[in-house]
């Protein structure tokens, strides 16, 4: 038996891979089927999984309900298209304020020296190893009406607008603008959707320069010279030679924060507030609260399809990106 | 050309990038200092030691001083227990996790064999879907499958099956295998293979050969494999979320708990002692990976 264990590398490799396959198959593979299973299932009363094949979950899903206030057969309510659809715009334009300040930070530490570039690189990465969740909490202290934000802005602010409005408005006012305020009034950006946004951009900023920076790295210098020979200047030498050749780490820090963005509960159900509803929170709250697995397994799946068919017509168009993987 | 050149716009949206990503790590070690209960604004720090003294929300006398709710983090039991959860699920999910997942590596980089590319293909599933996903399916196995199992054997009271330390662990070890096995595989593919077969025509087997040449050379990787794993699981918190059950909660579920209900100054101490203690084992480990080297 062991003998031909040692002649046999096709057995070898199998049982090499298979505690790995137990866990991926085990806790991966057939929990996602089981979540497709109960999303076609009923509940009953005490929020127990009753296995049944109805397609009720999706129908509500796409707004279809049977239960209307004005009595007919079915009406149409749009409250979860509008999460899907909010919870997909918050993700890209995260992505997007992402890549915008990711991209100039990781050209800085590609093109410093390279001694430099570990150290730089190791200030990018301690924001990550405190703790998600405390990352959160650092924003409402910071976000809040009477929050470090607003101490400060208001600290300049305040001896400056009576100033500033005193010589401007008169001007303003005859030109029919909108005037500039004689007091300071607070911002009021803590649970609202900005506060999401920029919860967001900030857990999931190191997870773009990484990747970016990796392939800004790999260029050859001697490209640049090539470059600047041919006469092309800094800004024609980046359009054509730098960003091109750094696509690849962009496509992967976008694949990075893009899909975490779509399903993370935590920053909307903290800096968001409770109008505030992505499709993370819809269905944490089914398991939690309301009590309906069958309902939140078919979230769920929308949700993991939803990211799926993004992730796949993005990189069909842009490649899949090589420095997706930490090395 | 100078190819350190960088222009003023890159260097002054580097320095606000870099006021953005630590503006919140500072404010929240500053606020650990607040004499303010109610934690809204800063309101100075505790100047008298002795025992405390408080006048409304103000503390202004402490047997601790300015490190008041440090002591009375110390004092705190749930916390205590917390950390002692999240380090051995984190423990000992990075041992299994690195263990499984460098015998993975070596079999999808050395081996040819049935299902190869389905395996290849599981490890890339929970970088491509959303954790919560995950955590969610996780979460349906384990409440039906002891639904089922508490109803087949008649199991009442304590002897039910509940979630617990236990499937946290499972699921840590789940979600970390994928990491280590694509980090080490990343540290094989540039690998020698002549070392081995020196070492097999001198004689040694393939155990000795595993053991003297192919682990020392792929070492490092497994150790930033292990580093990795030991990280996720350090900081997971949606999977922990729907996989921890009573008696199972870690630190970051812990802060989550304290987020929704009343903030005091005492989750600043939390986050300023993690954060120390976290920064501190990271150059222990950078330093002892360049001695190595």
């Amino acid at each position: 038996m062991l003998k031909r264990l040692r002649e046999n590398k096709s057995a070898q490799g199998a049982l090499l891979v298979s505690p790995t396959m137990m866990f991926m198959v085990g806790l991966l593979i057939i929990p996602l089927v089981l979540t497709l299973v109960i999303s076609f299932g009923r509940r009953d009363p005490d929020g127990q999984v009753i296995y049944d094949f109805t397609l009720d979950n999706y129908r509500r899903l796409t707004g279809f309900t049977t239960d209307c206030a004005s009595g007919a057969a079915f009406c149409f309510n749009d409250l979860y298209l509008q999460i899907l659809w909010r919870s997909l715009s918050l993700a890209f334009r995260s992505t997007l304020v992402v890549i915008l300040l990711a991209y100039p930070l990781a050209y800085y530490i590609a093109r410093a020296q390279p001694r430099r570039r570990n150290t730089l690189l190791f200030l990018v990465l301690i924001p990550l190893w405190t703790n998600f969740v405390i990352r959160i909490y650092a924003w409402i202290m910071i976000l809040r009406t009477q929050g470090v934000l607003n101490g400060l802005v208001g600290a300049i602010l305040t001896p400056v607008l009576p100033l500033l409005s005193g010589a401007l408005n008169p001007l303003l006012a005859s030109m029919h603008l909108p005037l500039v305020a004689t007091t300071f009034t607070p911002l009021e950006i803590l649970y609202t959707p900005t506060a999401v946004l920029i919860g967001m951009v900030y857990e999931f900023l190191p997870f773009m320069i990484l990747p970016i920076f990796t392939s800004l790295e790999k260029i050859d210098s001697s490209l640049y010279e090539a470059a600047a020979d041919l006469g092309a200047n800094a800004f024609r030498t980046f359009l054509r030679v730098t960003l091109p050749l750094s696509m690849p780490g962009v496509v992967a820090g976008t694949i990075l924060v893009f899909i975490p963005v779509m399903g993370t509960f935590v920053v909307s159900d903290i800096l968001g507030g409770k109008q505030y509803i992505l499709i993370g929170n819809l269905i944490q709250r089914q398991f939690l609260d309301a009590r309906d697995p069958t309902f939140g397994s078919a979230a769920s799946l929308i949700l993991m399809v939803l990211t799926l068919v993004v992730t796949f017509f993005y990189t069909r168009r842009f490649g899949f990106g090589e420095e997706i993987v930490p090395a | 050309m100078n190819p350190y050149r960088r222009s003023w716009f890159v260097r002054i949206a580097t320095v606000l990038v870099f006021i953005f990503l630590y503006a919140p790590i500072l404010v929240l070690m500053l606020y650990s200092l607040n004499a303010s209960r109610a934690n809204v604004l800063f309101a100075g720090v505790i100047t008298r030691f002795g025992p405390v003294q408080t006048e409304g929300a103000l503390i202004v006398q402490s047997p601790c001083g300015p490190f008041h709710w440090f002591c009375e983090l110390a004092k705190n039991r749930e916390v205590g227990n917390a950390a002692k959860n999240t380090l051995i699920i984190a423990v000992t999910a990075t041992v299994i996790s690195t263990v499984i997942g460098t015998m993975a590596a070596l079999a999808l980089q050395r081996y040819e064999f049935r299902f190869k590319p389905f395996a290849q293909l599981s490890l890339y599933i929970p970088i491509i879907i959303p954790e919560i996903v995950m955590g969610i399916g996780i979460l349906v196995l384990f409440s039906q499958l002891f639904t089922f199992l508490n109803g087949a054997f008649h199991l009442r009271g304590d002897s039910q099956l509940s979630l617990g330390l236990f499937t946290v662990i499972l699921s840590h070890i789940a979600f970390c295998i994928p990491f280590v096995t694509l980090v080490v595989m990343a540290r094989l593919q540039g690998f020698d293979k002549s070392y081995e077969e020196a070492a097999m025509d001198l004689g040694a087997n393939e155990l000795t050969t595993f053991r003297r040449i192919t682990l020392p050379i792929i070492m490092p990787g497994v150790l930033s494999g292990a580093l990795l794993a030991f990280t996720l699981s350090l900081d997971d918190f949606v999977i922990t979320f729907f996989t921890n059950g009573p008696g199972s909660t870690t630190l970051p579920i812990y802060v989550y708990g304290l987020l929704r209900r009343i903030i005091t100054p005492q989750v600043n101490a939390l986050s300023t002692v993690w954060i120390l203690v976290v920064l501190t084992a990271v150059f222990m480990i950078q330093r002892l990976q360049n001695r190595n080297v």
